[in-house]
């Protein structure tokens, strides 16, 4: 299943470094970022709770850039 | 963000004033230097306690290339040389301003380019308005099933697909296929959705949901588009990953080789101070951050898609942006691509009646026949005919019609028909399909349909040429005699004829295996999904409301035009200058200074200016991407 959230992120390298977060995260089989339309797509895995997943996304992204925000 | 920059910066110009013109006494030296010290603090964390607090934060997240910790030990260190060594606080502060003005000039420039891309996509259409008990309600076009009325006011867009069933009107259809000339409809037309209703009222019975309506799907391409990569991006993205650690680590060696010479061997490098060393890797710190790079060249790509799309061609993804530049070989399906796909009269030999009655006479007889050949005979006698003058018609399986017109029998078919009546007859012209016809049991004429060439192909072959295509093929099923002949009109390299489906694809691959360069393929849509996919770039052209085609191609024109194909290599080659521009430009500078710093000729304040205004060139460049004039 694939999604797409709305993100905010200020740098080009930060995206970067999130888009790599967040396609480390467990459940996510492929994510990518568009930064010039702020908005991250995140392909899961088959049969893992979407919003837990997310959430830990978000958790990662942070972690790489303390400043970023999804809409989950 | 811009009043921390004007304040920090005018305390810090006060400060650099009054240490200047003295106009503070002070007693002793070392009092003056730790007094301005922290008064220098003031705006530095003014300034700068964001990214100091990002630093820390992305310490303890173990990431320590990142760029707010590379700024704040530039600065910190630029600070504390300062007190112990230098006694100039202005650069440290200077340095910090800079790198502020860079990132706010850098969300500037990405959100207006993301503005004027977004205007281009503003096709997003917010409500529907259904009528209920006579008054026009307005709904969410997500929960419009398919089947309502919806009703369009004039200067509303069309949210939804569907068929005009009340109502007429001119349509403006820019946003789906760049042309600007308004289109008339008439109830029982199909309309797409994004379309801007430009007269009437049109009640519109939706025949798709609004997920699958065109301006959905054409949003949703361009908005995925850049999830698929480029190569360019991926070197990028690569290289920002190792450019980082080698400039911090020249850094460190910069600062610890001199520094250990100096305090166990008491040499010094190239006769310069190991306060000096320390200074010049602080300067690498400033310039270690890739950021002009990587956000230029998506940047680049995005607004060349964007400007792709304003000319009514979508571009799947940044990949294939970046494969159309490298494009040298065109293969045009014929049919409906080149073509109009639409049959009319092109060619009529009459012997015994003037040339307007044998189209008459034939488009009468014809006129029960669902085949398309009787459209194109009605069309070509430019007015209906009243049914009533034709009787007694006969169907002669594969052969032809025979019927009485007016009471006069007349015979229109091939020429088995004509030798079936036992008649003699002219050959007619090779290069479409022949109807002869018999007026009162003798040989009257012929007349020859064919499709006819679009009035831009040759066009469209001259421009390729002139974007320096190599070689342009046409494939085609029909006869060789009708192929030559358009080829030759529009000016096509090379032709192959009399080709069945399959045989076409087998065609393909041969031209792709003869070539060195990429190979795109141009079809219409209908039937040649395996060449669209099996070519390195498939393009189709006026498929939009097709999802089988768009889905099968990686470039979709949307309206037929096929000159659009130069149009799009066009587009996909100045963007790709644009992205090598920046990507070898902005490395020239940074490698540059990075250079002179390691020297000594280059201090702080250039190393950061340079940064920043190398990042404010690049994104400025990208944004010429978006805007494309045809020659």
């Amino acid at each position: 299943m694939k999604k797409t959230y709305k993100i905010e992120v200020d740098c080009a390298s930060c995206a970067t470094k999130m888009e790599d977060a967040a396609k480390k995260t467990e459940g996510v089989k492929d994510a990518s970022i568009n930064f010039v339309m702020q908005k991250m797509s995140v392909e899961f895995e088959d049969g893992v709770d979407v919003n837990a997943v997310m959430k830990q996304v978000l958790k990662n992204c942070k972690k790489v850039e303390s400043d970023c925000e999804i809409e989950i | 963000m811009v009043w921390r920059i004007v304040i920090a910066a005018a305390l810090t110009i006060f400060l650099a004033v009054s240490a200047a013109v003295d106009l503070f006494e002070f007693d002793d030296e070392d009092v003056k230097k730790y007094i301005y010290f922290a008064c220098y603090l003031v705006p530095y964390v003014i300034i700068g306690y964001d990214i100091l607090i990002k630093a820390v934060k992305g310490i303890a997240h173990g990431q320590a290339m990142d760029e707010n910790f590379l700024m704040a030990v530039a600065t910190i260190g630029a600070l504390v040389l300062g007190v112990t060594y230098t006694g100039d606080y202005d650069e440290a502060v200077a340095v910090m301003i800079f790198y502020q003005i860079g990132e706010l000039f850098q969300s500037i420039a990405v959100d207006s380019s993301r503005q004027s891309i977004a205007k281009l996509m503003e096709i997003r259409p917010d409500a529907a308005f259904i009528e209920e008990n006579g008054e026009l309600v307005e709904v969410d076009p997500d929960e419009v099933e398919i089947g309502t009325v919806i009703v369009v006011r004039p200067g509303d867009r069309v949210p939804i697909d569907g068929i005009i069933v009340d109502g007429t009107s001119s349509l403006n259809t820019a946003a789906l296929t760049g042309e600007s000339i308004p289109r008339d409809v008439i109830v029982g037309d199909e309309v797409l959705s994004g379309c801007i209703n430009l007269s009437g009222v049109l009640k519109i019975e939706t025949t798709k949901e609004f997920g699958e309506s065109t301006v959905s799907k054409i949003l949703d391409m361009v908005e995925n588009a850049s999830s698929r990569k480029s190569e360019s991006e991926a070197f990028i993205t690569r290289f920002a990953k190792v450019y980082t650690p080698f400039v911090v680590a020249s850094a460190l060696l910069l600062s610890i080789v001199p520094t250990l010479l100096f305090f166990l061997a008491d040499y010094q490098l190239l006769d310069t101070e190991w306060e000096q060393w320390v200074y010049r890797a602080l300067t690498f710190l400033v310039i270690s951050c890739p950021c002009a790079l990587v956000i230029s060249i998506p940047l680049g790509f995005f607004a060349g898609l964007g400007g792709a799309s304003r000319e009514g061609i979508l571009i799947k993804g940044s990949n294939y942006l970046e494969m159309l530049s490298d494009v040298d070989t065109v293969v045009f399906d014929k049919t409906g691509t080149l073509t109009q796909g639409v049959f009319e009269v092109t060619d009529v030999i009459a012997n015994e009646i003037p040339r307007e009655r044998l189209i008459e006479l034939a488009a009468a007889a014809e006129s029960s026949s669902p085949h398309p050949i009787a459209a194109s005979l009605v069309r070509a006698h430019g007015a209906d005919i009243d049914r009533n003058r034709v009787t007694e018609v006969t169907d002669v399986a594969g052969k032809g019609v025979i019927a009485k017109v007016d009471g006069t029998p007349v015979a229109v078919g091939n020429k088995r028909l004509m030798e079936m009546l036992g008649l003699q007859f002219d050959e007619g012209s090779v290069t479409g399909t022949t109807v002869y016809v018999a007026v009162d049991g003798r040989y009257a004429g012929c007349i020859t349909i064919s499709d006819i060439v679009k009035p831009q192909s040759a066009q469209a072959m001259r421009d390729l040429k002139a974007a320096g295509i190599k070689k342009t093929v046409m494939l085609t099923g029909d006869a060789d005699a009708v192929a030559q002949k358009v080829a030759k009109e529009i000016g096509i390299d090379e032709v192959h004829s009399q080709l069945l489906p399959g045989d076409k694809l087998e065609e393909l691959e041969k031209i792709i295996k003869d070539t060195s360069g990429k190979v795109a393929f141009v079809g219409d849509g209908i039937n040649d999904a395996p060449s669209l996919v099996r070519s390195d770039i498939g393009i189709t052209m006026g498929a939009i409301g097709s999802d089988a085609a768009i889905e099968a191609s990686d470039v979709v024109i949307m309206d037929d035009d096929p000159t659009k194909v130069a149009t799009a290599m066009g587009m996909s080659r100045k963007s790709m200058l644009i992205i090598h521009e920046n990507i070898v430009f902005t490395l020239l500078v940074k490698f540059l200074f990075l250079g002179l710093s390691a020297v000594g000729i280059v201090n702080m304040w250039f190393a950061i200016i340079a940064d920043v205004g190398v990042m404010i060139v690049a994104v400025l460049n990208s944004a010429r991407a978006l805007r494309y004039r045809r020659k």
